[in-house]
């Protein structure tokens, strides 16, 4: 059975993680230290959603990938630049914060405002991809909210694994403690993943699809639509970077055994 | 006015810079296909080849199976094609100079030798994209793009063959050893050629399969020399040769091949004809090493501008942090600023970034121009086929073209109200007039940047290698700056060394038509002092007056032997100038560039909270610049003006004009105050002294007021100077940094 699927993914924008993040106090409330002048890259857990509704709209004949982008205008098209290389997909883009001090509630209204507005949308057809996690500061909810605003109730989290099967239905396994899965099936779309790693590789740039994505992307850009997010209600007591921590031992002719060991018993203390 | 000029208070740098500042620095914020090559490239470049090179990829001569594996990187990104029409298998329409430099400068910012490895293809194919008969660009440019899933063809990777062992082609490229003569010449059939060529130092030259040799005829039946195309398969001997055992850009395949092989004459790059049984190419080989050079050395300019920028970050990190171990105590100076407490590591840093920033301008500015050239070249060599000129007729008629352009900028350098407009208008539409003026700039500024940027690039990397103290000259040196100053010196020499760029600057840069607009960007260069003051553009314009003095000078000036000074066999003279006016270009470049971003950078919003303290810190950048051009300038030029005139000696004629102490002493008392005034402008012997005691008389300069004025003038235009780059060090102590380079060490 062969169904065309219509994969909307969700992908915020984030600092890339090799720069030095500050967090500041700034008059709209906290922020990263000079975060508009920071180079920015797709989240890497809606980079993994991303990678897997291609590869399956890659297989599925007539399957088509939207991806959904919330950010200030001029750093999405930035990190288009890469990202449109990657995988087809068509853009819309969302003119607005990308911080990581956002309410995950209001962002995922426009998210799910911006996917109910895509034309000709098929719910019986939908499939909403999106990160389980976050390179910002992962709220652990706008994936959630973005389906239960659409009425989606069929909703899997930490997904790692896709597959549909002959009949339509789809299994998914999602990450579970102890490092397991839990498989579980669905029968019927509309459904939400918040995809973990995945188990695809970063595509490589290819600058075809490039030309042909930016084909829709620069017009998306141009008229992306300005989304406020006022942020009322929201207070941060405090914010804080990881603690950064570094503890080195030098050891001569220990036993890999005695070394695990000791790792094991770090990491548990 | 918008005034960038020095203040107590400016913003400062807050990051370094990102792909918005430099899209509208080196002009590409309009064009994404553009944008989307440059992270396509610096994906490669950051990734499977830094961790090539990581992992002493370099240390072989070989093409090893890991280096190979580099290709099909390059193939996936769109490296390959870059150089392709988009007809051809490329996705980029129109003149790819830009396109082309950018990626050189991505790859280079890791690696040169992966940059060389990746536009030897396109060199090699060069020769038949700027000269081939159409089947032959079918057939070979068409192939050279990579291969699709599901076709079956062999992708053409080509190998350009110039060099050949010593003594012939290198730096002389008209003495060619490489030889070909007629094979077979069958009645009204096609004629084969025996093609015999050794190569040294042919890059690809380890997995190339298809290349264009430089060869001199050997046979009556053949006229001069030509390039022909070569493929592996040929009849005869194909012999790639033994890797050249160079010890730089070790990720580019270099062999020594010997081919011995049987070809139809077809394969002579730009077709032939045949008149009186004698077979005449249509294109010798150095006319088309001509078009091909002026537009590939541009990109090898960038490669050494990249390392030097991209020495930035690695310098900065490792000053911060060389005292952070053992006792340090976070917050204190020693532990925060490391080596940036010390001025010199911070001023020498400023030179480097300087440097890099008016290096990288220059060569984009090049490329820019080679894209704008490159159309209007199409037209003209349209016209005089349309008008069936050729030869010494077809010089005769751009000749007259060129009066023309020097017309249009009579008129425009006029006041507007003076301006004989629409004789302006008609010369400004002519494509003509406007390929001879790029034309002229393009043959100054090709050769400048090569230059320039490898020459003097290669001495600052050695600086930016010495700011890292022992760790510098290590293989794990994050950035690799030590491969990166080895790198450059083979930046300096292939594709024509640095004497084969003066000499060509040294006729370039006397042509009527790029005088007179040199002449324009001095008035230019005062103007946007006016507007720009802290930028240095008042000292460059004057730095400009006086090389421009001096060129004239030594242009009429004989030495003091009578020997004519200009002249091409008197390097001495000529080759400085040229020097000089490489240091001019790019720091007025760099100039513009800054203005550039000042004037655009407030239309992206992502620029808005650092984008005053960019320009400033980059205002002061150029500021340091072209102050360290004008020294240069003045220096040179002093030498050439005073150092060809013999020194006065202790002799009767030069001591005619000498007082003798006692002689002013009785002359005291009648012309009161002459004891002092000889003395300030005139030599005095003492009482006992045949002479005082030095080489002779000073040094008169009669007829040369003029220079010395200048010159006087341009040591005052560089005041505040200093207080520009004290400026920028004390930037570079405050600009935030990654936590760690995006590419392994």
């Amino acid at each position: 059975m062969n169904t065309a699927y219509q994969i909307v993914v969700c992908a915020g924008i984030v600092p890339d993680p090799l720069q030095t993040l500050e967090p500041i106090t700034s008059a709209a409330g906290p922020a990263l230290k000079n975060e508009m002048m920071l180079p920015a890259i797709l989240d890497p857990w809606a980079g993994h959603a991303l990678y897997e509704a291609a590869n399956l709209a890659k297989h599925k004949t007539g399957s088509k990938v939207w991806l959904v982008s919330l950010g200030p205008k001029a750093k999405l098209q930035q990190v288009m630049m890469t990202v449109a290389q990657k995988v087809p997909f068509e853009l819309i883009a969302l003119d607005g914060p990308a911080s990581g001090f956002t309410d995950a509630s209001e962002t995922a209204n426009a998210l799910a405002d911006a996917i109910v507005a895509i034309p000709g949308l098929d719910k019986s057809k939908l499939l909403v991809f999106g990160g389980w996690e976050s390179a910002s500061r992962g709220a652990g909810v706008t994936m959630q909210t973005v389906g239960e605003r659409l009425g989606i109730v069929d909703q899997f989290q930490g997904v790692d694994e896709l597959k549909v099967n002959a009949d339509g239905s789809l299994e998914i396994l999602e990450r579970i403690e102890g490092g397991k899965h839990q498989i579980s099936k669905c029968a019927g779309l509309p459904a939400l993943l918040g995809w973990a790693t995945g188990n695809l590789p970063e595509p490589k740039n290819n600058p075809q699809i490039g030309m042909v994505n930016m084909r829709t992307v620069m017009p998306a850009l141009q008229k992306a639509k300005p989304t406020r997010l006022a942020g009322e209600g929201l207070l941060f007591a405090s914010v804080t970077l990881p603690k950064q921590l570094r503890e080195t031992k030098i050891v001569k002719d220990k036993p890999t055994d005695d070394i695990a060991r000791e790792i094991v018993e770090w990491i548990t203390k | 006015m918008e005034a960038l000029a020095e203040t107590k208070s400016v913003a400062s740098l807050q990051t370094l810079p990102g792909d918005d500042i430099r899209q509208l620095l080196w002009r590409f914020a309009d064009r994404f296909e553009l944008q989307m090559l440059v992270q396509a490239a610096r994906n490669v470049a950051r990734g499977p080849v830094a961790r090539l090179v990581a992992q002493g990829g370099r240390n072989s001569h070989e093409w090893t199976p890991d280096k190979a594996a580099l290709l099909p990187h390059f193939d996936e990104s769109g490296i390959t094609a870059v150089f392709l029409d988009p007809e051809q298998g490329g996705f980029i329409a129109g003149p790819k100079n830009l396109a082309l430099a950018l990626v050189a400068f991505e790859l280079a910012w890791v690696d040169a030798g992966a940059a060389t490895c990746s536009l030897a293809g396109n060199l090699g194919l060069s020769p038949i994209h700027e000269c081939g008969i159409p089947e032959q660009r079918a057939k070979y440019i068409n192939a050279a793009a990579p291969v699709k899933p599901g076709e079956k063809r062999r992708q053409v990777r080509a190998a350009f063959a110039l060099t050949e062992p010593i003594p012939f082609a290198g730096v002389e490229t008209g003495m060619l050893a490489g030889k070909v003569r007629v094979a077979e010449w069958k009645q009204g059939c096609e004629p084969m050629l025996q093609v015999d060529k050794r190569g040294r130092f042919i890059t690809n030259m380890g997995f190339a399969n298809v290349v264009t040799a430089a060869v001199d005829s050997d046979d009556p039946r053949i006229k001069g020399s030509c390039m022909v195309i070569l493929e592996e398969g040929d009849p005869g001997v194909w012999d790639r040769g033994t890797p050249t055992k160079k010890l730089v850009h070790q990720l580019s395949s270099t062999n020594d091949p010997v081919f011995n092989l049987r070809v139809p004459a077809s394969r002579i790059v730009g077709g032939y004809t045949v008149k009186g049984g004698i077979l005449i190419p249509n294109y010798s080989h150095s006319e088309i090493i001509e078009a091909v050079f002026r537009r590939t050395r541009v990109t090898v300019g960038l490669m050494t501008s990249a390392k030097l920028l991209s020495a930035i970050e690695p310098v900065i990190l490792y000053q911060r942090r060389r005292f952070r171990g053992g006792a340090g105590t976070p917050g204190t100076p020693r532990f925060e600023l490391g080596i940036q407490q010390k001025e010199d590591a911070l001023h020498r840093l400023v030179d480097i970034w300087a440097t890099g920033e008016a290096s990288a301008s220059l060569g984009f500015a090049a490329a820019r121009l080679f894209d704008e050239l490159d159309p209007l070249e199409k037209e003209k060599n349209q016209w005089l086929a349309d008008k069936q000129l050729a030869g010494r007729v077809a010089l005769k008629e751009l000749a007259k073209k060129q009066q023309e352009a020097l017309e249009l900028l009579r008129i425009n350098s006029r006041p507007v109200g003076e301006r004989e407009h629409k004789r302006a208008e008609e010369l400004q539409a002519d494509p003509l007039v406007r390929f001879v003026t790029l034309d002229s700039l393009a043959n100054v500024l090709c050769p400048a940047c090569k230059l320039w940027n490898t020459g003097h690039g290669a001495n600052m990397m050695r600086e930016a290698v010495s700011l890292m103290g022992g760790y510098g000259i290590t293989e794990d040196c994050p950035g690799f700056l030590g491969q990166k100053w080895m790198d450059a010196q083979l930046e300096a020499t292939y594709e024509g060394p640095e004497a084969v760029q003066r000499l060509q600057l040294s006729i370039t840069m006397t042509t009527e038509l790029f005088r007179a607009q040199f002449e324009q960007w001095i008035v230019e260069m005062r103007r946007m002092a006016s507007s720009r003051p802290g930028t240095g553009a008042c000292t460059l314009a004057t730095a400009m007056q006086l090389w421009l003095w001096t060129l004239q000078r030594v242009q009429t000036a004989t030495d003091a032997d009578g020997a004519k000074l200009y002249h091409k066999s008197r390097q001495g003279v000529t080759f400085p100038l040229a020097d000089a006016l490489c240091w001019l270009l790019a720091a007025r470049q760099f100039i513009f560039d800054v203005v550039e971003l000042a004037a655009k950078g407030g239309e992206n919003p992502v620029l808005a909270d650092n984008l005053a303290g960019t320009v400033s810190f980059f205002t002061d950048l150029c500021h340091v610049q072209s102050a360290r051009a004008a020294g240069e300038v003045g220096r040179v030029c002093a030498e050439l003006v005073h150092g060809y005139n013999r020194h006065p000696a202790w002799d009767e004629t030069s001591c005619h004009a000498c007082y003798a102490a006692e002689e002013l002493q009785t002359l005291e008392g009648i012309i009161p105050g002459i004891d002092g005034s000889a003395r300030a402008y005139a030599d005095v012997s003492e009482i006992r002294e045949p002479h005082p005691f030095k080489a002779g008389p000073c040094a008169r300069f009669d007829g040369l007021e003029a220079f010395v004025r200048l010159r006087t003038k341009l040591d005052g235009c560089l005041t505040g100077c200093r207080l520009a780059k004290d400026r920028a060090a004390e930037a570079l102590t405050k600009v935030m940094t990654r936590e760690a380079l995006d590419y392994p060490a």
